[in-house]
């Protein structure tokens, strides 16, 4: 029973961390219709930027993680503006293509600057232990539970009730109507990249703090993939329900499995989804009638 | 308009019958298909004025120009606000809603996905002007805006009597009320020109007397200018105060609806060449 509950509450952080950088990936996908293969890219962009902050510049953590959202938000800026709007309908390949090869540019760049090795964050989530009816649970995982859901609800209440996002939404729905109501298709395609730059080094932030900080980050920003194909890629509840279901299957794999599953069992999941439901559990269905 | 509203739905200045939106020898081509071959007219304040013509006469192509959506190749639109003159044909269609030319689509565009509710409230979208910021904290200034934009949109809610659907989804609605939830998406706008383009297809009779009814009211109470196409000449030469019609992109004639409908060149374009001989 008590590794039940350690394994849940572990299972539930990862999750949350998950649903947090697959939001950034729905947003996109919602807004721009775009499949954005580097959002696991902007997780490490994150992490390295906070650690260099504290570690090589000193800073106070929170201006940290102030100037990482500043540098993501930049750069998820700069290639909505110079990489993928001159691509606006061409074929999805070459998009695809595209976010591909800004995946390597960026690990290039972060690998380039900091090098391989990994390196552990400075803690400024609290560490230890804490005792929960008698089962110890570590208070890191709690945190980072905590942070992440609270970083999602404030992210998702923002795409579904204020003007901003309900504008976003609507040229998800119909672009040439979104236009002639005054809607800027152009400053809502680069509010979407912002906001996942934003969940991203969020998520990278926390992995990194969980995990240390290494090229591991972009791995854990991989399983966004089955988060998005399991939730369905464009729904934002589906991201947060995948997430989790993505979670707790890789701890209740390691923990009562092990062997190395937990590590492919989310890309089982992934392929199983593909061949029997393409949408996922929430995501449109769309039926073209040719 | 039985009853007294509070908010003036005319987004317009200029006096009655000044000429507001002027459509200066547009060219339009799509490779070899020629879809507006220099077409010049002029739509007063005030007016409701109809473009009729045959299927492919190029009726969409030049209310997509206007509104930005289409670049023709050649000539401006302009639209007059006071003083000053926007040029349509060089800006963004986002930019030219802002300026107050609000739209209806033949083939409905809604939001199917939300309700009708924030649809109408979208139409609001170029009179809110608080930031980023401002929508994440949601209270204080978002918020006050925001109410004051609901009262409006009530207004046009009860004014194109579809209260009963306010929270409906939009994809479930029947078409006839879709077509006019999207009318009043482009009220909300307080347009100082309102294109609708077949504001009346596919509906049936009873639907189509409210349809006028409503285009009347705005224009005569209100009076927003209304550029329409229409197939139902009944209609057209019912509510409209001035004609023009296209055949093959070409701008036959403009003028007053008797005029028009006895014009031989607007006989030979709808009948054909022999019957009007």
């Amino acid at each position: 029973m008590e590794t039940f509950i350690q394994l849940t509450v572990t299972g539930l952080a990862n999750g949350a961390i998950l649903a947090l950088a697959a939001l950034g990936f729905v947003i996109i996908f919602k807004a721009t219709g775009v499949i954005n293969f580097a959002q696991g890219y902007f997780l490490l962009v994150g992490a390295y930027v906070v650690w260099a902050g504290i570690v090589d510049f000193g800073m106070h953590w929170s201006l940290a993680i102030l100037v990482a959202l500043v540098v993501a938000v930049l750069v998820a800026l700069t290639t909505e503006r110079f990489v993928l709007r001159p691509l606006v309908g061409e074929n999805v390949i070459s998009v695809i293509m595209v976010t591909i090869g800004l995946a390597f540019i960026l690990q290039g760049i972060v690998q380039f600057i900091w090098g391989t090795e990994p390196r552990s964050m400075p803690a400024f989530i609290p560490r230890g232990t804490v005792a929960v009816l008698g089962v110890p649970l570590s208070l890191n995982r709690i945190w980072a539970m905590l942070l992440a859901g609270a970083i999602l609800a404030a992210l998702t209440l923002f795409f579904q009730r204020s003007r901003h996002g309900i504008a976003m939404r609507a040229v998800a729905d119909d672009q040439q109507a979104a236009m002639v109501v005054g809607i800027s298709v152009r400053r809502v395609f680069a509010l979407a990249w912002a906001l996942a730059a934003v969940s991203a080094v969020f998520a990278g932030i926390i992995v990194a703090n969980l995990f240390g900080v290494s090229g591991e980050v972009a791995v854990f920003g991989l399983l966004v993939f089955p988060v998005v194909i399991l939730g369905g890629l464009d729904s934002v509840p589906g991201a947060m329900i995948a997430g989790a279901i993505i979670g707790l299957l890789i701890t209740f794999t390691a923990g009562y499995v092990g062997g190395g599953l937990q590590q492919v069992i989310p890309y089982v999941v992934l392929v199983l989804i593909l061949l029997f439901r393409p949408y996922g559990l929430f995501g449109e269905v769309r039926i073209e009638r040719v | 308009m039985t009853r007294q509203y509070r908010h003036n739905l005319n987004g317009s200045t200029l006096d009655k019958g000044a000429p507001q939106l002027e459509v200066d020898d547009v060219r339009l081509r799509f490779g070899g298909v020629t879809a507006l071959a220099d077409v010049s007219l002029t739509v007063h304040q005030g007016d409701i004025h109809a473009i009729i013509g045959p299927n492919g006469a190029g009726k969409t192509s030049l209310l997509n120009c206007i509104s930005g959506l289409y670049r023709p190749q050649k000539g401006h639109i302009k639209l007059h606000e006071g003083e000053a003159a926007h040029v349509l044909t060089r800006a963004r269609p986002s930019r030219i809603a802002r300026w107050g030319v609000a739209r209806s689509f033949q083939n409905i565009e809604l939001f199917k996905h939300i309700s009708v509710l924030d649809n109408l409230m979208l139409g609001r979208h170029v009179h809110m002007r608080h930031s980023v910021w401002q929508s994440f904290l949601f209270f204080g200034p978002a918020r006050r805006r925001e109410i004051a934009h609901r009262e409006l949109v009530e207004e046009v809610i009860d004014f194109l009597e579809i209260q009963a659907v306010r929270n409906a989804h939009v994809g479930a609605l029947p078409y006839g009320i879709q077509k006019r939830v999207e009318v009043g998406r482009a009220l909300c706008l307080q347009p100082a020109v309102l294109l609708l383009d077949e504001p009346m297809a596919g509906m049936n009779t009873e639907e189509k007397e409210d349809m006028a009814r409503f285009i009347l009211d705005v224009n005569d109470l209100a009076g927003v200018t209304v550029v329409l196409i229409e197939h139902d000449m009944e209609v057209v030469m019912d509510i409209s105060d001035v004609v023009s019609v296209l055949d093959f992109g070409r701008q036959i004639t403009t003028g007053p609806p008797h005029e028009v409908k006895a014009n031989p060149e607007v006989i030979t374009a709808y009948l054909g060449e022999e019957q009007a001989s």
